[in-house]
């Protein structure tokens, strides 16, 4: 039976188990939607925005570790998908989009809403399609969701012309896809994990360097094992968070820019980093001429355009993180005998790490008259449930729940750490719910970045989806005004937010509820109530305005030269 | 250092863009690139000379690996593969000069292919230093107009590229 290409992708997307799609009508989708108006199977979200539903897609993605999917109208649909496309492209998720385009026969006429997407995302997208003719969409969506998963995930733009969405064929989805240009490395190679074992067995001072490639690729527990077998410390990035419980003793926290002083001495002065996933980000690394200038390096990333990219490596190891980590979980059972020697032979190591765990622990000034950021994070980590999903914005909120909000779980964090994208963190936590009706998901934003996508409260009281949105609010957009504190005399250039915005009245608007904790003693039932409630809500606190995150290592400083207190 | 690498490609929609903003957005240098099929259905063969350390060019080479549609990457080192250029000059050749012109098209074993009373065009072909070599000597004469091909490279010996 002949069925239209409209319907031939929602076919695909089915047979791809796709089961929640975020998008936005418009002209040249008119007939994916029609068809859509009685497929069951797919559960549509419309966000206010396409940059939201992009969004909300890559939330999705990151909770689940399946492929989100959001959709997109030609012109000003597809452009506005692009801030959500390149924040998806800099963190490695799995994402397929899909966007309208002019019938193909006026593609290239400067048609109404047609704009060359495929050529302004090519930077920011793993690989596009655009599809030319309806025999292919079948293949074409074969491939889109294989690449996008599979290897380094990214996202992959599909280009659906009007016509093609109307042209009929018969539908057969294809069972296995074969690409030529297309074969990541997956099984990491034997003699590099043997070699990466020995190289461990001989160190005095190793530590684990995990990234958001462990988390991206399920490989948490296989971290945990390998730590906890060899007794080496762990410290993650920004994206790693959740890929080793931080309530592990050999635990360090994050490292970098924000990071914990131990996990940054422990990088300094280490003979050898073992990094998984993780790509030496310069957020990571500080000054590069001085980072960890003892150190020797093994590299496990399944992108060989990751390693020796920024550092130099010692034994770089190409394959799936998960596949090589379990091989060297075998490889240290397998020299069982050496193991306590090396164990005994770390133990000035783990002394000189609690020494600076004691001597700088992450911490604050408290307050009983004020309420201090810090202290919120602690409490929203003490009131919730284990497996809650946080997703953040970015700034100072996004490092003081990265510092103090102590994650123990993959997936549970969701932030936009390459990109940097203020406005990720109401969509991003909108998506995740989606997928979770039944978890906490709170969304930890400052006042500045939530006003990039508040519009989706709607999208979130429409469709019952009950996430926790905690404003910080310090009237300033925070991280901008701390370096000017720090660096430009205090010139607060345009970071101050002069109009003070009454959120409870905003939540009441869009009909959901609105709490308000003006000091301490009010963080708590603020954070309950707002907990309690079966539908979205706002839970805004009034925090100490110039609060800094600390530690900090200055743009272009060494690790080492960590800022305690300013 | 300069250096020239084969990159194997789908004929795809868009490959060539994929390339240039590879190179253009990681700020990697084109010195010269020429692109045709290949003797394969549906593959074409792009030939890039670039300029790098040892670092860049192992970027280069795996950035370009990780663009789904290419294939094969054929990064020649010194002497493992053959270089041609092709250029089209147009000299001014007048009186004396005429003579010169001819001189120096046999020397490099070039072809004039077109010819006026005022001018000559001549086609020649070699390595790229061949080529720079007889425009070094033609420029007295009045160059008028100049269109090289950039480099084309093949590997010595036996061998395909794929086997």
């Amino acid at each position: 039976m002949k069925i239209s290409g409209a319907r031939i992708m929602l076919e695909c997307l089915k047979n791809e188990g796709v089961d929640t799609v975020f998008g936005y009508p418009g002209g040249t989708v008119i007939n994916l939607y029609d068809e859509l108006f009685n497929f069951k199977e797919i559960n549509h979200i419309m966000p206010r925005h396409e940059q939201a539903g992009t969004h909300a897609a890559d939330g999705y993605a990151r909770a689940t570790g399946r492929v989100g999917v959001a959709i997109a109208t030609s012109g000003p649909g597809a452009t506005n998908t692009i801030t959500g496309i390149a924040t998806a492209y800099m963190d490695s998720i799995p994402m397929v989009i899909i966007t309208g385009q002019v019938p193909t026969a006026l593609i290239g006429n400067d048609a109404f809403q047609e704009v060359d997407i495929i050529g302004i995302t090519r930077p920011c997208t793993k690989h596009s399609f655009l599809i030319r003719n309806v025999k292919d969409i079948a293949l074409i969506m074969k491939k889109a969701f294989y690449i996008a998963r599979s290897g380094r995930p990214g996202p992959v733009l599909v280009d659906f012309p009007k016509d093609i969405q109307m042209s009929q064929c018969e539908f057969h989805y294809p069972e296995t896809v074969e690409i030529r240009g297309y074969k990541p490395n997956l099984s990491g190679h034997p003699r590099q994990v043997e070699k990466a074992v020995a190289m461990i067995l001989d160190s005095h001072r190793p530590v684990m360097y995990v990234g958001g490639g462990a988390v991206l690729g399920d490989a948490a527990e296989s971290v945990t094992q390998l730590a906890r077998i060899l007794s080496l410390p762990v410290t993650t990035t920004l994206m790693g968070l959740g890929s080793f419980p931080e309530s592990d003793k050999l635990s360090l926290g994050m490292l970098g820019m924000h990071g914990a002083y131990c996990a940054n001495m422990a990088m300094s002065n280490s003979d050898l980093i073992i990094a998984i996933g993780a790509r030496f980000d310069d957020r990571v690394t500080g000054k590069l001429s001085t980072f960890a200038p003892h150190a020797k390096i093994i590299h496990i990333d399944v992108d060989p355009t990751s390693i020796k990219k920024n550092v130099r490596v010692d034994l770089p190891i190409v394959g799936d993180v998960k596949d090589v980590l379990i091989k060297m979980i075998k490889q240290a059972d397998n020299s069982n005998d050496k193991l306590a020697g090396f164990e005994a032979a770390l133990a000035p190591w783990h002394a000189d790490i609690t020494a600076w765990k004691e001597k700088h622990p992450l911490d604050y000034k408290r307050s009983s008259t004020i309420i201090k950021p810090q202290f919120v994070i602690q409490k929203l980590r003490e009131l919730s449930d284990d497996d809650a999903i946080i997703s953040t914005d970015v700034g100072q909120h996004q490092m003081w729940t990265a510092q103090f909000f102590k994650f123990n779980k993959p997936r549970t964090l969701l932030t936009s750490g390459g990109l940097g994208t203020m406005g990720y963190g109401l969509p991003a936590a909108m998506g995740a719910q989606a997928a979770f009706p039944n978890r906490q998901v709170i969304t930890i934003c400052g006042d500045g970045g939530v006003q990039m996508n508040i519009q989706e409260m709607a999208t979130l009281v429409q469709n019952r989806l009950p996430v926790k949105i905690v404003i910080l609010n310090n009237n300033y957009l925070g991280m901008v005004r701390q370096w000017q504190e720090l660096f430009f005399d205090k010139r607060y250039s345009s970071t101050c937010n002069e109009l003070p915005i009454d959120y409870i009245k905003l939540a009441d608007a869009y009909g959901a509820k609105g709490f308000l904790a003006s000091k301490p003693g009010d963080v708590e039932s603020v954070i309950k109530q707002g907990f309690k409630e079966k539908g979205p809500v706002i839970m805004e606190f009034k925090i100490a305005r110039e609060e800094k995150v600390l530690p900090m290592v200055p743009a272009g400083a060494a690790l080492n030269e960590m800022v305690l207190n300013a | 250092m300069q250096h020239t690498i084969s990159v194997i490609v789908e004929n795809d929609f868009g490959v060539l863009s994929r390339v240039a903003t590879l190179f253009s957005g990681r700020g990697f240098n084109i010195e010269s690139l020429s692109v045709a099929p290949t003797n394969e259905d549906g593959l074409s063969r792009m030939t890039i000379v670039t300029r790098g350390d040892e670092q860049i060019l192992e970027q280069i080479n795996k950035q370009l690996n990780k663009l789904i549609d290419v294939l094969k990457v054929l990064d020649f080192s010194d002497g493992s593969a053959v270089e041609r250029e092709l250029a089209l000059i147009k000299v001014s050749a007048e009186d004396d000069a005429r003579a010169e012109v001819l001189r120096i098209v046999d020397i490099f074993r070039a072809k004039i292919i077109d010819v006026t009373p005022k001018s000559y065009t001549i086609e020649a072909t070699g390595n790229p230093i061949k080529i720079d070599g007889i425009l070094e000597l033609l420029r007295p004469l009045g160059l008028k107009e100049v269109v090289r091909t950039g480099s084309v490279a093949i590997g010595r010996g036996a061998k395909g590229w794929n086997g």
